[in-house]
């Protein structure tokens, strides 16, 4: 059955000089030049929407808009689900998706204000006071121990320093590029944070940077080796992903090529599909011993962060990882991105990361193990104020993955499964790939990053708060609006006017 | 809840209520004991700093012929709570003396609750039971009055030390209790200015745990951070007063965790990380674990603090000296104040003061002995 596209090109032909930039640019095979007719042509029908063409077309004569022909209004049957319904009559496939949840479900973070000072204390002005966002991750010991000569012992369980409490979280190399992940790494490097290699292996260029990689081990264990273990300065243990819980992740074969299939040491070509367990872990007492061999592996040299994917019973989850020798405890909302995942699970599980990260802080602290390990969150981390937020609410420090992307230049068309970005971000193709310069990846990512430190600093400043931990955790802060009472109790702060 | 109490304003521990103060306070080095005179006094210039909602004072070494028995100052409501509260402590100490505190009736202090004082020894019996010593059983015990038995209010714990507490003027409310009839080495004073709180007697400062007592002025920001991590260990933050909460952390650090005063300052007002690495290679390790093992301890905002206990008491300001403190020394003798008028009140020909430096702690001890 023929669909109508989802969108249509626009194209100013008065302004149009034949450049044929949109033709080379458009991976997708959109544009073409007609000799007859001397125009430009298209075929909307495979346009994904990526603002490629826009970008570059010199004399602005493209636009792509979303499409108003539509089927009969249905308040039930939207048009998507329809058209969804005719696909997969179709092909009889799973559909699939990438990118974070787009469907409009609660956005707690825009729900929640921040607090500043006034009158009763002071704010305090980071352009002329020191303000810090220095984190430290990982276990910290519960009772301090003396030497001999009554001196502290002072060796602690492994940290990872963070010169701000941001990390690039896991992208695989496979699902995204070289450039990206040179980016990434040298971004990190610069910037006094970490990047994390996902569940690809890494690549042996990029051991150099080393001390701000994040090394991950998913159930697939592709790439995974002695050195790579030794490589990073943290080892994680993917369970589960927020973009696709209780599933392992997907690499269409179409990327497994090159360097992609040795660095994960997998047949050129070949779908990498990792199991949805590990099939050594089929319960907590195995997550113990997975975290124990890594360190046995590593020598206790570097913490080992136990990654879950935010659902129901997260709390308890995350209660059970906090004893499972584990030194930090990265949770994924349900809004989390993802370079390929089946639509259905995408869009219809798991938990928003606030309310998981709020519940999860409050019963480790119940408990009295909070301490055991750090939190990092994820999942759809948007701004410096998502990140004061998620502190506030308890995290230690934010994952970040689709901003990155976007600072890259994505524009979250939502097509990475195809391998076709045409920002050279989610792609193997070469000539894509080239699209993307590390130079200015990095430089770009090392401008975000600076604008949001900037931005963590002033908010802070104006709560009268010069270090980050002592914003950590600190609910009275935080007020919610157009809140139920079930999620202000949830979220473990007070609505606002109270 | 009663109709009557929800129309009245919450009280301190249903709502959190930021305040500016005045705080104060002397000790001898020699351990010679002082009544209240000059202490009272030395509120007195710094009246506007409170805004007669609230003063208080502590006194270390007024009582020594009890001094092995745990001092309990408690408010009580009624008789009917008084007898609650006794029962549950009969349970868990002998009682050694209990009495009325002897007070001045006067016209700027109102409705006075019933104010006792009771020397406890904790029953052996007890300690063996729950496996835990005798400071243990106090902190748990005083923390289940306050947070559990309604219209009981223990303020002070310590052992031959105490705090007098009430909603007034500070130098009103030390002529209330007749401080000039207690010879203590070292007294500490504060005057409150909330900037909202109904009249409550247990609001009022300093608040106590054992023999530490908290004398605060400011409004720390790192607050619930602060409070939901002290919380996990056993404290329970009922005021949900900055005071309160430091001295909870100050319990923490120097009884549990055997910290040393200068540790303890440098936890709660830490060194910034640039001030860390610029130091010499073993105070740089210890000044950075302290700040890993601790983060979430450290206080941040406008305080200027002074902790006193047995033998000694410790003056610290916020690290970016966001509230004024001064200090001066004559003799034997270490005035702490808000402001150095306080201090030429009890000490008008005084010649050495000084400004600390924001997170410097000022330590003082009692030569070993002479307390
Ligand atoms: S896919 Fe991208 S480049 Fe191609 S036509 Fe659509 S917007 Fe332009
Ligand atoms: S990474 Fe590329 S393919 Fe994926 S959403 Fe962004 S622009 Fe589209």
């Amino acid at each position: 059955m023929n669909i109508y596209p989802e969108f249509e090109v626009v194209r100013n032909d008065s302004r149009c000089i034949r450049c044929r930039v949109c033709e080379r640019q458009c991976a997708n095979e959109v544009h073409w030049y007609d000799e007859d007719g001397k125009v430009m042509l298209s075929d909307e029908s495979k346009c994904v929407n990526c603002q490629r063409c826009v970008t570059l077309c010199p004399t602005r004569a493209l636009k792509i808009v979303k499409s108003d022909c539509r089927l009969r209004e249905n308040a039930n049957y939207s048009d998507q689900t329809i058209k969804e319904i005719y696909r997969q009559a179709e092909t009889g496939g799973v559909l699939l998706s990438s990118m974070g949840n787009p469907n409009p479900l609660p956005v707690y973070w825009d729900r929640i204000l921040i607090n500043a000072s006034q009158v009763t204390n002071p704010p305090i002005d980071p352009l002329r006071e020191p303000m810090e966002t220095k984190v430290f991750l990982g276990k910290k010991p519960g009772t301090v121990t003396r030497r001999p000569d009554g001196s502290l012992d002072t060796a602690l369980p492994p940290q990872l320093t963070l010169s701000m409490p941001v990390m690039f979280s896991a992208m695989s190399y496979g699902s995204i590029s070289y450039n990206a992940h040179a980016s990434l790494a040298r971004a990190a490097t610069e910037l006094g944070i970490c990047y994390n290699t996902g569940e690809g292996g890494l690549h042996e260029d990029f051991y150099k940077y080393g001390p701000n990689t994040i090394v991950q081990v998913a159930s697939g264990r592709f790439g995974v080796h002695k050195d790579y273990l030794e490589a990073g300065a943290a080892i994680e243990i993917k369970m589960g992903q927020g973009a696709k819980p209780g599933i392992g992740g997907h690499l269409p074969g179409t990327k497994a090529v090159g360097d992609v299939s040795k660095t994960r040491m997998i047949p050129e070509g070949s779908d990498a599909i990792s199991p949805a367990p590990h099939h050594d872990i089929y319960s907590i007492e195995d997550l113990r011993q997975l975290v124990y061999s890594l360190k046995e592996a590593t020598q206790y040299r570097l913490p080992v962060i136990v990654k879950v994917a935010a659902v129901h019973n997260i709390a308890a989850i995350a209660s059970g990882i906090a004893r499972s020798g584990a030194d930090i405890i990265a949770i994924d909302g349900f809004r989390g991105g993802t370079g390929a995942a089946p639509t259905r699970i995408r869009d219809n599980v798991g938990i928003p990361i606030e309310l998981a990260l709020a519940a999860v802080d409050r019963r480790l602290r119940d408990e009295g193990i909070r301490n055991n390990v750090s939190i990092v969150c994820g999942g759809s981390i948007r701004s410096a104020s998502d990140v004061v937020k998620a502190i506030a609410l308890g995290a230690d420090a934010c994952y970040i993955a689709t901003a990155a992307c976007l600072a890259m230049g994505c524009h979250l068309c939502r097509s990475c499964h195809t391998g076709k970005c045409n920002w050279g971000i989610a792609t193997q193709r070469p000539d894509l790939v080239k699209r993307l310069n590390p130079d200015i990846g990095s430089q770009r990512l090392i401008n975000l990053m600076n604008a949001w430190r900037h931005e963590i600093k002033e908010l802070m400043g104006g709560m009268g708060i010069n270090s980050i931990e002592a914003l950590r955790g600190n609910r009275l802060m935080l007020r919610g609006v157009g809140l139920t009472e079930k999620e202000l109790e949830i979220l473990g702060i007070s609505h606002a006017g109270e | 809840m009663s109709p009557k109490q929800m129309q009245s304003p919450p009280l301190e521990g249903q709502v959190r209520i930021p305040s500016g103060c005045a705080v104060s306070a002397m000790i001898s080095r020699d351990g010679r004991r002082m009544n209240g005179e000059r202490i009272i006094e030395s509120m007195v210039p710094m009246h506007d700093r409170s805004n007669g909602l609230g003063g208080g004072f502590a006194a270390y070494g007024i009582y020594p012929e009890y001094r092995d028995f745990y001092a309990l100052h408690i408010f009580f409501n009624d008789r009917r709570c008084q007898e609650e509260c006794m029962t549950l402590l009969r349970e868990n100490f002998e009682i050694v003396q209990d009495e009325h505190i002897k007070v001045r009736k006067m016209p700027q202090i109102t409705d006075e609750p019933i104010i006792r004082r009771v020397f406890v020894s904790p029953m052996q019996s007890v300690l063996r039971h729950l496996q835990i010593d005798e400071k243990e059983l106090v902190v748990r015990t005083v923390n289940r009055i306050n947070a559990q038995l309604e219209g009981s209010y223990v303020f002070s714990c310590g052992k031959n030390m105490g705090a007098f507490k009430a909603v007034g003027f500070p130098e009103d409310v030390g002529r209330y209790y007749r401080l000039e009839e207690y010879d203590a080495y070292c007294w500490t004073a504060h005057g409150r200015y909330p900037t909202n709180t109904p009249g409550w007697w247990g609001g009022a400062h300093p608040f106590c745990m054992l023999d530490y007592s908290i004398v605060h002025n400011g409004e720390i920001s790192s607050y619930d951070a602060n409070r939901r991590f002290i919380e996990m260990y056993g404290y329970k933050c009922t005021l949900q007063t900055d005071t309160e909460v430091i001295t909870y952390i100050a319990d923490y650090l120097l009884r549990r965790q055997g910290l040393t005063l200068e540790e303890t300052a440098s936890v709660i007002a830490a060194p910034f990380w640039s001030t860390i690495e610029s130091k010499p290679e073993e105070e740089r390790r210890k000044y950075t674990y302290l700040r890993t093992v601790f983060p979430s301890l450290l206080v941040t905002g406008p305080f200027s603090i002074i902790l006193g206990f047995e033998g000694g008491l410790m003056a610290l300001n916020d690290r970016l000296k966001l509230r004024s403190m001064v200090v001066g020394e004559q003799d034997d003798m270490v005035y702490i104040a808000s402001e150095e008028a306080a201090i030429r009140t009890m000490a008008p020909d005084i010649k050495t003061i000084w400004s600390p430096a924001g997170g410097e702690p000022v330590i003082v001890k009692v030569k070993e002995g002479a307390f």
